[in-house]
């Protein structure tokens, strides 16, 4: 274990998160709780034609939970429903970059499950 | 108070975390156990094991005299009238579910209240929550600032309907020790029953049922250095006496019919199932190791070890404790956060430096959210912290602001 998650990505995404906030009119809306930390991230999609047109998030957190969420958004935004289903947690953490330990990998993970939850809402409309 | 002794009596503290020697500063969570305590437990499953109160064979006698033995002694390291007050639970939170299920559930009606306190842990919230379903009101004494309880409100919150009255003895977010005594004298005064949570203050200051005259105290050993799942409510007898079990099968009972039973005298009717025998031997064990220290000496060093640390807190820019105050009102915890930098990364980065602090929400969410918190990190020390530790750990949160860029 070491100080090397804190890349200056992280840090600076968590400074300053570029996809922080509310969509208008949303299509799905999901919120998760970290229960051993009390983080939470509530995740708001607008599609058009199935394509994800606009996603924000907002919460608090740690600066793993926060600044993935964050990273996340750039990840799947613009992407058809489809595609974002086919995404995995390896391929998300993957594409993050970070060897993140056991008990931090459910702060990397807290977006990510948020989200999947959202699109599940979505497709079950 | 030999702390260079008493640390050699602790095996983990040999332990390295990130080839650093560990430091451990989250007792307020759980304690550390001496190598008697483990002995003890060992010395048990090697020579006395067997299941309690069922046989008459040497080791089952044996089991039972180790067991009821650990319960007299806890009975009079609190001073109870009587070992038949002392209940053994797993801990704190299952003996305050005993007092909400069994007696308040069995007893409150619509339109009674039950006042609690903004600083109590979630253990003793969530329970009395559940009384709300009879329509019982739940009422917060608020504190202030400083972390300590408004006690000029208690007597205009309290009403002919508050029927109990539970209140934390030391908080474990802000260490403040409540005036129990005089508390539990205005809930008697009211007629109301008088429940205290223990779980912070048995392990670290001398506590006296007698003097407090609480009806019900609640703690855990888990936090004295005894193992995990052994816990302890006293009830005073009388009142026990009359409550209903709350689990209900073996061992409570005197006779069961296919329909019916006869519940066991408290407190066994109160103890379903095969009990926790290596936990009250481990628990004995432990008062005694604490008895041997002193009580008065533990909290006296205590108090020591958080003046120095406040002071060294007090002179890094950024970090803001939850609520300000000496060590007087803080007795070993120290709640804090550090400007723009979550707890949990506090927690993360000083693990590096060997140091093991709590992050989050400590189990206390109104109380945070009181002082405007979502989450914080909290230093708590115990008789086996070093002083230099505490250096180590000011290192650490150097590094934290470094990593910030603070």
């Amino acid at each position: 274990m070491s100080l090397e998650m804190y890349q200056e990505q992280i840090i600076e995404r968590y400074r300053n998160p570029v996809n922080i906030g509310t969509v208008e009119n949303p299509d799905a809306t999901a919120k998760d709780y970290n229960p051993s930390c009390g983080d939470d991230v509530e995740i708001q999609i607008k599609f058009d034609n199935d394509v994800i047109r606009d996603i924000k998030f907002q919460g608090h957190g740690c600066a793993i939970s926060q600044s993935s969420t964050d990273l996340l958004m750039d990840l799947v935004k613009k992407k058809n429903v489809k595609e974002t289903q086919n995404i995995t947690k390896e391929m998300f953490l993957e594409k993050v970059g970070i060897p993140f330990s056991p008990l931090r990998l459910k702060c990397a993970l807290l977006g990510f499950k948020v989200f999947k939850l959202a699109l599940y809402s979505y497709l079950g409309k | 108070m030999d702390v260079e002794k008493i640390r050699g009596d602790f095996p983990i503290l040999k332990r390295k975390i990130n080839n650093k020697p560990l430091v451990f500063l989250d007792s307020a969570s759980t304690s550390q156990k001496p190598q008697q305590v483990i002995d003890a437990i060992k010395n048990y499953y090697e020579n006395h094991n067997a299941n309690p109160h069922r046989s008459i064979y040497t080791l089952c006698d044996e089991a039972t005299q180790i067991y009821e033995k650990s319960r007299g002694k806890v009975s009079k390291f609190i001073n109870a009238k009587k070992d038949e007050e002392i209940v053994f639970v797993r801990n704190t939170n299952e003996a305050m579910n005993i007092v909400a299920y069994s007696y308040a559930m069995n007893n409150l009606k619509e339109g009674d209240e039950i006042l609690l306190t903004i600083m109590e842990h979630h253990a003793n919230i969530v329970p009395w929550q559940m009384l709300q379903k009879k329509g019982v009101k739940l009422k917060f004494i608020d504190i202030n600032d400083d972390g300590t309880l408004k006690m000029d409100t208690i007597n205009d919150m309290i009403t002919k309907n508050t029927k109990i009255v539970s209140v934390v003895h030391k908080s474990n977010v802000l260490g403040t020790i409540n005036h129990v005594k005089e508390i539990g004298k205005i809930a008697h005064d009211n007629g109301s029953l008088f429940v205290v949570d223990g779980a912070q203050s048995v392990p670290h200051m001398p506590v006296d049922v007698k003097d407090i005259d609480c009806d019900f105290l609640a703690f855990s050993g888990h936090k004295m250095l005894a193992p995990m799942n052994i816990g302890v409510l006293y009830g005073k007898k009388e009142i026990l006496e009359k409550m209903e079990p709350f689990m209900r099968g073996s061992d409570m009972i005197k006779e069961v019919q296919l329909t019916e039973s006869v519940w066991n005298d408290s407190p066994w009717k109160f103890e379903a199932g095969t009990p926790n025998v290596e936990g009250a031997i481990g628990l004995s064990e432990a008062i005694d190791y604490l008895k041997g220290v002193g009580l008065d000496n533990i909290s006296g060093y205590e108090e020591k070890l958080t003046e120095y640390a406040l002071e060294k807190l007090n002179g890094i820019s950024g970090v803001k404790l939850v609520s300000p105050g000496n060590a007087k009102l803080r007795n070993g915890v120290i709640s804090f956060n550090i400007g723009g930098v979550h707890s949990h990364d506090i927690a993360y980065i000083l693990d590096e430096f060997g140091v093991a602090i709590r992050s989050g929400h400590m189990c206390a969410q109104p109380l945070l959210r009181r002082f405007g918190f979502q989450s914080v990190a909290r230093a708590s020390f115990y008789l086996y912290n070093a002083k230099e530790e505490i250096d180590t750990f000011v290192e650490g949160l150097e590094k934290v602001k470094k990593v910030f860029g603070k």
